[in-house]
């Protein structure tokens, strides 16, 4: 993660102007996975790849490659809310313990 | 030389905006500054600008449409009035904080209640702190200028800070005066294209604007704004400049009328000036050291600069055509006592308010001003800093 | 084009990036990024925000997880601010001011509160000003962001922080505004209703129809609050189904005046299966209360049976 350039410590002089972004999409450098409780485990042998629980995920945690498959969870993004787990029909997504 | 014209206030600006042909204008209509969408919409469905006209259903909106017009990179021009100004509140302060230059001509008036549409200072008053720069306006001919300057002054880098143009409701904004109007060609030229460095529609260059601002940051972004004001000033007198090459017409901070040597001063904006002057030279004429200042940058305030053009009065009387309600004086009074203190000026002042709800201000009343003043320095009494002018009951 | 996940995994590219700030398991921001999906990957867009949970968890500087060009101004007026940047575009491309070979679009999203209530006025000017864009209202009932108030979008009897389950009055007692209808009102050429169920093919296909149809487009998209309505945060397609399945929240859209239902379930569920996993209704399901049920699906059964006639009224071929 490469440290923003517009911190708690820049100088006025130096922060843009009303607040605004000119690097949109940054946020994806924010880390909010210390936020979980819970943690999904993608059980890949189970996984059939229908889809289902990519776009219902709130903070874009499962990644998807160029052959229209799912990988391992971002578990910087996951906050834990398990949506993915209780849509997925083929219990491929686990809570761990 | 320019066109010699016979226009109202509110048609003097109209045209001037056509003059400037901004991308857009959002307005809503209020007395007594609806003439100024009025006129310019017959422009729009004419063919005569550019513009895309929205005729918004709110002054709210008027303002939230202006936002979002200027931060796509757009030229932005609105007009209001009073409980106008008054109901885009909140997005006035978002304007500047957003550091987006709309031009608005305010065309002043009373700020209900009890409801009034006739002319004083209370809304551009209480807009002071909203972090726009306020260009006051003596007459048609002034308000055509400023508002040729306003987009220059507004969208300079080291600005970047909205801006309004006042001028006296029904006063000046409804009475045909001569003007001297200036070429379509010279103006667009003196005004120049709009290029914002970051905007919404460069899609190339994806932005956003209006964040949660928190406590690491919002007040190091007020205090760019505060900074942004300041420079205002050296940016105002610099296109000044480069107007009064064009038109032989000079603008500073202020106006100084018979200052030099005056002994007894008015200290006052827009319209009266024009009443004050009248009574200063029929004080000349007996021999009284009549001036004037006439303030024309209202934000930013230039304090330090009207305490050294008043350094040689023995009285000064500061006139607010609002009333600032909170038991002290009003505000262009505290605005320049504290200048003048900062200045170790300790000569008399004293506060007149006067005009409230378009009460007529006749050289009358001005005359009996002097005649105060001549007697607070005769007596080196002053028993009544905060006073009224023109009230019944008053004693 | 018909719909097909797969496809739009991988070539729509998500615009709302992770980072944001919204709780775990909020039902808006895959609602926002699906919308969002339905643009075409080579057109730019412009995102207005009413101040509300999104807006506060998505642009917090110095962080924006908007890929497109993105405003917010303030809470009332993502309708009026929006149509001032679509205003600015159209002015611009007519006189040559940007490429002409670009496409802008212009999407505002606001929570009901922004929308049902103090927004609702610069809504109803955007839309009736015909300005090309599309207003998303992501419906979860209530004032989220400010912790769980009623707004005119709260079902009747909810229990909210200012409508409380209290031992007199047991929690709302007015019915929900039906905001979809007064955008159909407004004779706009595209208004839809719809939620995310199973693989957000309604949604995908609508927020495409809204974005693509010239001129003003409102979607109506219910968005679950897992804190304000109390549910497990695992829940939220669940209760999205329930949703759908119920008729509480039936999905259609109004093409110039034609209304087409897109679900109709085909066994139509009691209202308690929806009410029941919710906190807010828990109340209701307590000896004595079953006038509330009772009342609650009566309201459900008319509006859908209203709805069931419009449809039969303006667009015969259903």
């Amino acid at each position: 993660m490469t440290e923003n350039k517009l911190n708690p410590k820049t100088p006025y002089q130096d922060l843009t102007i009303g607040g605004n972004i000119y690097d949109a999409g940054n946020a994806k450098e924010f880390k909010t996975g210390d936020w979980r409780s819970q943690r999904p485990v993608w059980i890949e042998e189970k996984c059939k790849q229908c889809g289902l629980c990519w776009p219902v995920c709130p903070d874009d945690a499962i990644p998807v490659t160029k052959e229209k498959k799912r990988t391992d969870f971002n578990y910087d993004a996951c906050k834990g809310c398990m949506v993915c787990a209780k849509v997925c029909p083929f219990k491929a997504i686990e809570k761990e313990v | 030389m320019g066109i010699r014209e016979r226009l109202s206030g509110n048609e003097a600006v109209a045209i001037a905006m056509k003059q400037i042909n901004p991308d857009v204008v959002a307005a809503f209509p209020i007395t007594p500054s609806t003439e100024i969408p009025q006129y310019f919409s017959t422009f729009v469905n004419n063919g005569q600008v550019d513009t895309n006209f929205v005729a918004v259903e709110s002054e709210h909106s008027a303002m939230s449409a202006c936002i979002g017009s200027e931060a796509a990179g757009a030229r932005t021009m609105t007009a209001t009035s009073a409980n106008g100004l008054s109901l885009m509140w909140e997005m006035i302060y978002i304007a500047s904080s957003l550091r987006l230059p709309i031009v608005l001509s305010l065309v002043n008036r009373a700020v209900s209640g009890p409801l009034n549409i006739h002319n004083d200072h209370s809304d551009a008053m209480g807009a002071r702190d909203s972090g726009w720069i306020q260009l006051f306006s003596e007459n048609n001919q002034e308000a055509y200028d400023n508002t040729i300057m306003a987009n220059r002054i507004a969208e300079h880098e080291d600005v970047l800070l909205p801006l309004m143009v006042c001028q006296d409701g029904f006063i000046t904004s409804h009475s045909i005066e001569n003007i001297e109007l200036i070429e379509d060609e010279k103006v667009k030229e003196f005004v120049g294209k709009y290029t914002p460095k970051h905007y919404l529609l460069d899609d190339k260059n994806p932005m956003a604007i209006g964040p949660l601002d928190l406590q690491s940051y919002l007040f190091e972004h007020k205090a760019q704004q505060a900074i942004a004001m300041k420079n205002a000033k050296k940016v105002i007198l610099e296109v000044s400049k480069e107007f009064e090459k064009m038109t032989g017409r000079k603008y500073g901070l202020f106006e100084e009328y018979k200052l030099d040597d005056a002994e007894y001063v008015v200290v006052c904006m827009n319209s009266t000036a024009g009443t004050v002057k009248q009574t200063i030279d029929e004080l000349r004429e007996k021999g009284i050291k009549a001036g004037l200042l006439k303030v024309r940058v209202f934000r930013p305030f230039p304090g330090e600069e009207i305490a050294k053009a008043l350094s040689n009065a023995k009285v000064v009387a500061i006139l607010d055509k609002a009333d600032s309600l909170n038991g002290q004086g009003g505000a262009l009074y505290e605005d320049v006592v504290s200048g003048m203190y900062n200045e170790k000026l300790t000569i008399p002042t004293v506060n007149y308010i006067y005009g409230i709800g378009g009460r007529d201000t006749t050289s009358k009343d001005i005359e009996k001003v002097y005649e105060d003043l001549i007697e607070i320095n005769k007596s080196n009494k002053l028993e009544n800093p905060y006073r009224y002018l023109g009230l019944r009951g008053d004693k | 084009m018909a719909y097909n996940l797969q496809e739009v995994m991988v070539n729509k590219p998500s615009r709302l990036t992770s980072g944001h700030r919204m709780c775990a398991g909020c039902g808006a921001p895959a609602v926002a990024r699906m919308v969002l999906r339905a643009l075409k990957p080579e057109d730019h867009a412009v995102i207005a925000n009413a101040t509300g949970c999104m807006e506060v968890s998505t642009f917090i500087y110095p962080y924006t997880a908007w890929t497109d060009s993105f405003i917010h101004t303030a809470f009332e007026c993502a309708g009026a601010t929006l149509s001032g940047t679509e205003a600015a575009y159209q002015s611009m491309k007519a006189q040559g001011k940007l490429p002409k070979d670009k496409e802008t679009k212009f999407i505002a999203f606001g929570g009901d509160g922004g929308t049902y209530d103090i927004g609702l006025q610069s809504l109803s000017g955007a839309m009736e000003r015909g300005h090309d864009m599309v207003y998303v209202c992501y419906d979860n009932g209530a004032y989220m962001n400010t912790g769980i108030q009623r707004s005119s979008a709260t079902p009747k009897f909810a229990d909210t922080t200012t409508s409380p389950a209290g031992s007199v009055i047991p929690g709302k007692m007015q019915n929900r505004k039906d905001l979809t209808k007064i955008m159909v009102g407004h004779h706009i050429p595209y208004a839809a209703q719809t939620l995310a169920m199973t693989n957000f093919k309604d949604l995908y296909e609508k927020a495409e129809k809204a974005i693509y149809t010239e001129g003003p487009a409102f979607l109506n998209i219910m968005a679950p609050c897992p804190r304000g309505w109390g549910y497990n945060t695992e829940d939220l397609m669940v209760i999205n189904k329930l949703a759908a399945d119920t008729c509480y929240w039936p999905l259609y859209e109004v093409v110039d005046g034609k209304y087409h239902i897109t679900y109709k379930p085909a066994k139509k569920l009691p209202i308690e299966e929806f009410l029941k996993p919710q906190k807010r209704f828990k109340h209701m399901f307590k000896p004595g209360n079953e006038w509330m049920i009772k009342e609650f699906q009566e309201e459900v059964d008319r509006r859908w049976e209203e709805l069931l006639e419009l449809e039969q009224l303006t667009n015969k071929e259903n």
